[in-house]
């Protein structure tokens, strides 16, 4: 898939270069982006020279290559969307956008790519936005090495950071999105990649993504959001060497799946979350090599969950290693390191004789008796946390790791 | 009255029973503090043991001491001293050494590895604690004359307040959880020393956000001023009513 866009790219690139340059100055000829637009053949290369320049609703409705050179500033004034792409071959590159309109009946963004194939934006820094970088009904687009600031307007009154919808085919990497509502949006995006981006300090969620199967995230880092990271409804998801830190939060989650299957989620890291992972009606997850360190709740597994897979995993550190609200366990734990085992290995294989239970009665008293918190690390909860470790009478008994090994997997 | 505290004092200096629990404690918490690599983790473990055997310690040690020193007492008696001089004196000698004792071993180890508000509130909610259960002891010990008696109902208060009141709270909840219960659990809470440490040092911790939405209500009552004032004179409270009566009972009583 990665050749096939790169081969179109270069293409693109050969045909762009056959076209004349343009060069947008203050003092020049064309004075502002749209004069040079309206003027400009397709395929042609527009330079835009330093300075501030005023770009309400500019469209670019043929190829053309758009380059900031110096500190080339696009200034929104507040009204409007500022750049709005509505044609293939378009790339946009070296520019600095500020202040895109908000409001309630539209979502105003700084760069808006409608109906659009082959389209590149990089090294664009985006502030006071909306929305971000607002993609529609559009195919192979590159978001690269771009930063977007929201307006620090509340969850209610911000916009997305990378928003996607009826997409295919999208590549988003090396971005940094802050201040936003989501740091990345997806609905109905197939077959995208989301590579090394930094999403923090957003409203709501880091990640979020409904209905977008075949996706590959890789490498990207969500930390300190208003409630993490969710996502739902979709199948066919690569979640790889991640990192999900920092969510602090009464109703906050590294990472919440609903409805997500057939997935994996390999090699990530989850740290000091106030849930690590929690899971509703998600099956055949394949969790791998991940580290769940310091979090309140490393796991929370909905009884709905089933075939899911756990296998060297490390949890460390965490208050409680895992909770679920049901008799019935469905999903197998092997080979995992639990700081909390006490058992022994006699013959040295380095796996524990005897089965690990993640589950502490306290955790499941917490789910029905929500107020039973206030009695979080007193005396009585480890008492009978230890009664019920000796002889389990209530926690669910399949929800078991086999083979727990004794020392901590190195990475 | 003040020499009477000097001598209390240089009597429990001289028996050595506290400079052992001193040094232990402070052992412990070193130890904790270097076996983990995150101090707050630490404080966790810390504050588990010291919910525990704090209470415990102080509580039998006033009991045996203030039964050793009967004899002491009664020739006291015999002497011009007032008598509510002398069971302050007394009960200040304790309390004071008590208040030293722990401002040593836990003050020292949470200076070095965790000077923060929260290893603050560990040390101090530490102290309190310890000088209320000095007061439950000298209560205990007024009431009765006989020594087994008085340990056994000092050990009995002590696992009343450790275990069987949190063992209520809980059956309570269970059994009421249907209704909006954080008001109630609020006040239940204020009636156990131990439990208004150990909820004190909790807010105090990142760990508040784990307990969630309903954790967000107490977070909110504990996190407010008004919380953290109703909270010190709940702490005071419990150590100023036993001794109070603790005094009443022993200036009528026949030695």
């Amino acid at each position: 898939m990665n050749r096939i866009l790169l081969i179109l790219f270069m293409v693109s690139l050969t045909i762009v270069t056959n076209g004349n340059t343009i060069r947008v100055d203050k003092n020049g000829n064309f004075q502002t982006l749209k004069d040079a637009i309206r003027f400009s053949k397709p395929f042609d290369t527009i330079l835009v020279s330093s300075g501030m320049y005023s770009s309400v609703n500019t469209f670019v409705n043929k190829p053309l290559t758009l380059i900031g050179v110096g500190e080339v500033l696009l200034n929104g004034f507040n009204k409007d969307d500022i750049l709005i792409i509505q044609s293939n071959h378009v790339t946009v590159s070296g520019f600095k956008l500020i202040n895109s309109a908000t409001g309630n009946l539209k979502d105003f963004a700084g760069i808006r790519i409608q109906k659009s194939k082959h389209i590149r934006i990089h090294n664009c820094d985006l502030s006071e936005m909306f929305f971000g970088i607002y993609i529609s009904d559009s195919r192979n687009v590159q978001i690269i090495d771009n930063s977007s600031k929201g307006k620090n307007g509340g969850q209610s009154n911000s916009g997305n950071g990378i928003h996607l919808w009826k997409c295919d085919s999208i590549l988003i990497r090396g971005n940094h999105l802050s201040g936003h509502r989501d740091g990345v949006y997806f609905e109905f995006a197939k077959h995208c990649r989301i590579e090394n981006n930094l999403s923090e300090k957003n409203f709501r969620y880091g990640l979020h993504f409904m209905f977008s199967d075949d996706d590959v995230y890789e490498k990207n880092i969500f930390r300190n959001n208003g409630t993490g990271v969710a996502v739902m409804y979709t199948k066919n998801v690569s979640m790889i060497s991640n990192r999900f830190e920092e969510n602090w939060g009464d109703a906050s989650y590294g990472l919440l799946l609903k409805d997500i299957k057939d997935s994996k989620i390999h090699n990530n890291s989850f740290y000091n979350n106030t849930v690590g992972i929690t899971m509703e009606g998600s099956s055949r997850i394949n969790f791998n090599n991940n580290d769940f360190t310091m979090n309140g709740f490393a796991l929370k597994i909905w009884a709905n969950c089933i075939q899911d897979t756990f296998y060297h995993n490390n949890f460390s550190g965490n208050t409680f290693d895992a909770s679920t609200n049901g008799q019935l366990e469905l999903n197998s734990f092997d080979f995992n390191y639990w700081d909390k085992y006490e058992g022994y290995d006699l013959n040295h294989d380095k796996v524990g004789d005897i089965s690990f239970n993640p589950v502490s009665l306290y955790s499941m008293l917490i789910e029905q008796v929500p107020f039973a918190v206030i009695l979080l690390r007193s005396f009585i909860v480890y008492l009978i946390d230890i009664a019920e470790k000796n002889i389990p009478y209530i926690t669910p008994q399949a929800f078991q790791d086999n083979h727990p090994v004794m020392t901590r997997i190195a990475r | 009255m003040l020499k009477i505290i000097k001598y209390v004092i240089y009597d429990i200096l001289r028996n050595k029973i506290l400079l052992f629990f001193t040094l232990f404690l402070a052992l412990m918490a070193f130890s904790l503090f270097m076996m983990q690599d995150d101090p707050s983790k630490s404080l966790i473990s810390l504050m588990s043991i010291v919910l525990i055997i704090v209470p415990l310690v102080s509580m039998i040690f006033t009991t045996i001491y203030f039964y050793n020193s009967y004899e002491f007492i009664e020739l006291l008696v015999s002497q011009p001293i007032s008598r509510k001089a002398i069971i302050m004196g007394e009960y200040f000698g304790v309390a004071g050494s008590w208040v030293l004792s722990i401002s040593l071993s836990l003050g020292i180890p949470v200076a070095l590895y965790s000077a923060n508000a929260t290893g603050l509130i560990l040390l101090l909610s530490s102290i309190a604690l310890s000088v209320s259960f000095v007061s439950l002891a000298f209560l205990v010990s007024v009431l009765t004359r006989d020594k087994s008696r008085g340990i056994g109902i000092s050990l009995i208060v002590w696992f009343f307040f450790s275990v069987i009141y949190d063992s209520l709270i809980l059956g309570i909840l269970f059994f009421f959880s249907e209704y909006p219960l954080e008001k109630a659990v609020l006040a239940m809470a204020s009636f156990n020393p131990i439990d208004m440490a150990r909820i004190l040092i909790l807010m105090k911790m990142d760990i508040s956000a784990l307990m969630g939405l309903t954790g967000a209500v107490y977070k909110k009552f504990f996190g407010s001023g008004f919380g953290m004032i109703f909270s010190t004179l709940v702490m005071l409270l419990w150590i100023l009513i036993p001794v109070v009566f603790a005094q009443k009972i022993f200036k009528n009583k026949n030695l």
